[in-house]
């Protein structure tokens, strides 16, 4: 049998596009749309494909990373999906890509004009742990309050002298919305604000789909006197030896030895084999 | 009249069959405190609900005069302005400290909340005023990075009152303040509310059951009864001398210890 052009019949992705083009003309506001059933379960980023769907043409080169990787079941399921249902290229290469859909990370090198970065977004409300209900958080966004969420990060630092929220730390987009970035590392916040390429962001179980556009200014929460500091593991890629790049931690064998690599394995292959070649 | 920060005129609220209110008037001027006496049931808290704009009445006004001296109509207010009056300018103290603390955030963190609402980005002046106000309402600032779960009721209380007071409000409204208390506790509180009042001119409307209260606190005195206002004057005047049946009902029922 044969699908529609990636999967999703004309009139649900026009309805996706509406979505998208309201969020982008609202930085970081959620937009609700009619989340679509996929063939795959919810929490593997049926949001981020449905966005996939609705962006991607024929003619676009696609990649998909799971925490930074292009080999995990995830990344190799919806590129595969895509491959079959739209027949589209598929890469490994995140210079070469149009539309990259990710899962957790942002890609160590500089996207640029012109390719669209999708995320997939378990819960879309970054105040959701904070306020349960829905109805206020809303009416929070609404009239721009926002304290509740240094109150978190006012707790963490005076119980444990710092930020803990190491992943899906949350940002203020063009100085009027709160959104939640998706499960990245804290470490990757910086790269949010004024990227080139288009970010969107789609939440399948919670049906809201947000957007970044390019250049836009997107700051992570702090207070003067705690700024924001990204995280990373101290050490250097055993594969690629970045000193820069953000770090996976393995365990190598039973007796707990340990190596860090680069978790973005494009970049480190790249590296490496360029260290190679150089050799 | 003019110059009163918060007046209403004419007030009626029905519940169904139930009136709530009933034709009420009330004036409230700087620095001054007005209670509202009566029994359960008797309007008290409706009115303050009205008064705060929690509530909007059938009939009547509520008129707020701002620190620059406009005078704006509570109904025709926009909610983000009244969120924010709510937020700076006005306080709101509940007999259940529960409903308005948050219980798993540190006393420091709330007292800080209104703080961080108004936009303030320094940790170590938020910890710094914070640790202020504990020691205004005589907890150990010691005590900042302690759950209010950990506290006693009293002291539950009065970190309510550091958290609503910590953004220098004009107008605070209290919902039976000291009930639930023990009677050493309510004195304690009592002493500290009228020390801090004093000192710093709060506007108070305090909502109570008990005249005790209301004559160790207030200026004025409102008394209601099935939603209309029976009495009003000066607290020692009315107290002394009440003029309606039921303040003198009122009056006659408080136990002489």
């Amino acid at each position: 049998m044969t699908y529609n052009f990636a999967y999703l019949d004309e009139q649900t992705k026009r309805m996706i596009r509406r979505a998208i083009l309201k969020g982008v003309a609202i930085p970081g506001h959620q937009v609700p749309f009619g989340s679509r059933e996929m063939p795959l379960p919810y929490g593997w980023g049926t949001g981020g494909i449905q966005v996939m769907a609705a962006v991607l043409g024929p003619a676009d080169v696609l990649k998909v990373i799971d925490q930074g990787a292009d080999d995990t079941t995830n990344a190799v399921s919806i590129r595969r999906f895509f491959a079959r249902t739209a027949g589209v290229q598929t890469t490994t290469r995140t210079a070469e890509a149009t539309v990259i859909q990710t899962r957790h990370r942002i890609p160590e090198v500089p996207l640029h004009e012109g390719q669209i970065l999708v995320y997939q977004v378990p819960m879309p409300e970054p105040m959701a742990k904070l306020e349960p209900s829905r109805a206020e958080t809303r009416r929070m966004h609404g009239l721009a309050e926002y304290g509740l969420m240094h109150v978190k990060l006012y707790e963490d630092i005076a119980r444990l002298g710092h930020v803990s929220t190491s992943y899906d730390f949350p940002v203020m987009v063009n100085g009027r919305y709160l959104m939640s970035p998706s499960p990245i590392p804290a470490f990757d916040n910086p790269k949010l604000g004024g990227m080139a390429a288009l970010q969107l962001f789609g939440a399948g179980r919670e049906k809201r789909i947000y957007a970044v556009p390019p250049y836009t200014e997107v700051r992570s929460l702090d207070f003067d006197d705690h700024p924001f500091r990204p995280v990373r593991a101290p050490g250097v890629c055993a594969m690629c030896g970045s000193g820069t790049s953000y770090l996976d931690e393995v365990v190598t064998d039973d007796r707990g030895t340990r190596m860090f690599v680069c978790s973005d394995t494009d970049y480190c292959g790249e590296r490496a084999a360029m260290q190679d070649a150089a050799e | 009249m003019s110059d009163a920060l918060l007046s209403a005129r004419g007030l009626g609220l029905r519940f169904g069959g139930i009136t709530a209110l009933d034709g009420v008037d009330a004036d409230l001027w700087p620095g001054e405190v007005l209670a509202v006496v009566g029994e359960s049931g008797s309007g008290k808290t409706t009115l303050l609900n009205v008064l705060s704009g929690h509530m909007a009445p059938d009939a009547g006004t509520v008129w707020y005069r701002d620190p620059a001296g406009a005078r704006h109509d509570l109904r025709a207010m926009p909610a983000p302005q009244l969120r924010a009056l709510h937020r700076s300018d006005w306080g709101f103290v509940h007999q259940n400290p529960r409903d308005a603390l948050r219980m798993r955030v540190s006393a420091g963190g709330n007292v800080g909340e209104r703080l961080m609402a108004q936009g303030s980005r320094n940790y170590g002046g938020i910890r710094a005023a914070a640790a202020d106000w504990l020691r205004q309402v005589e907890i150990d600032p010691a005590r900042i990075d302690d759950v209010p779960g950990t506290f006693s009721g009293g002291m539950l209380q009065r970190l309510q009152i550091a958290r609503t007071l910590v953004t220098h409000p004009r107008l605070v409204f209290m919902d039976e303040p000291t009930g639930g208390l023990d009677v050493s506790v309510q004195a304690r509180l009592l002493d500290l509310i009228r020390g801090l009042v004093a000192r710093l001119g709060i506007a108070v409307v305090l909502v109570t059951h008990d005249i005790a209260v209301a004559r160790l606190l207030a200026g004025r005195i409102l008394v209601m009864q099935g939603g209309r206002v029976v009495e009003t004057g000066l607290t020692d005047q009315v107290l002394d001398d009440p003029q309606h049946p039921y303040t003198q009902l009122l009056v006659s029922s408080v136990l002489q210890a």
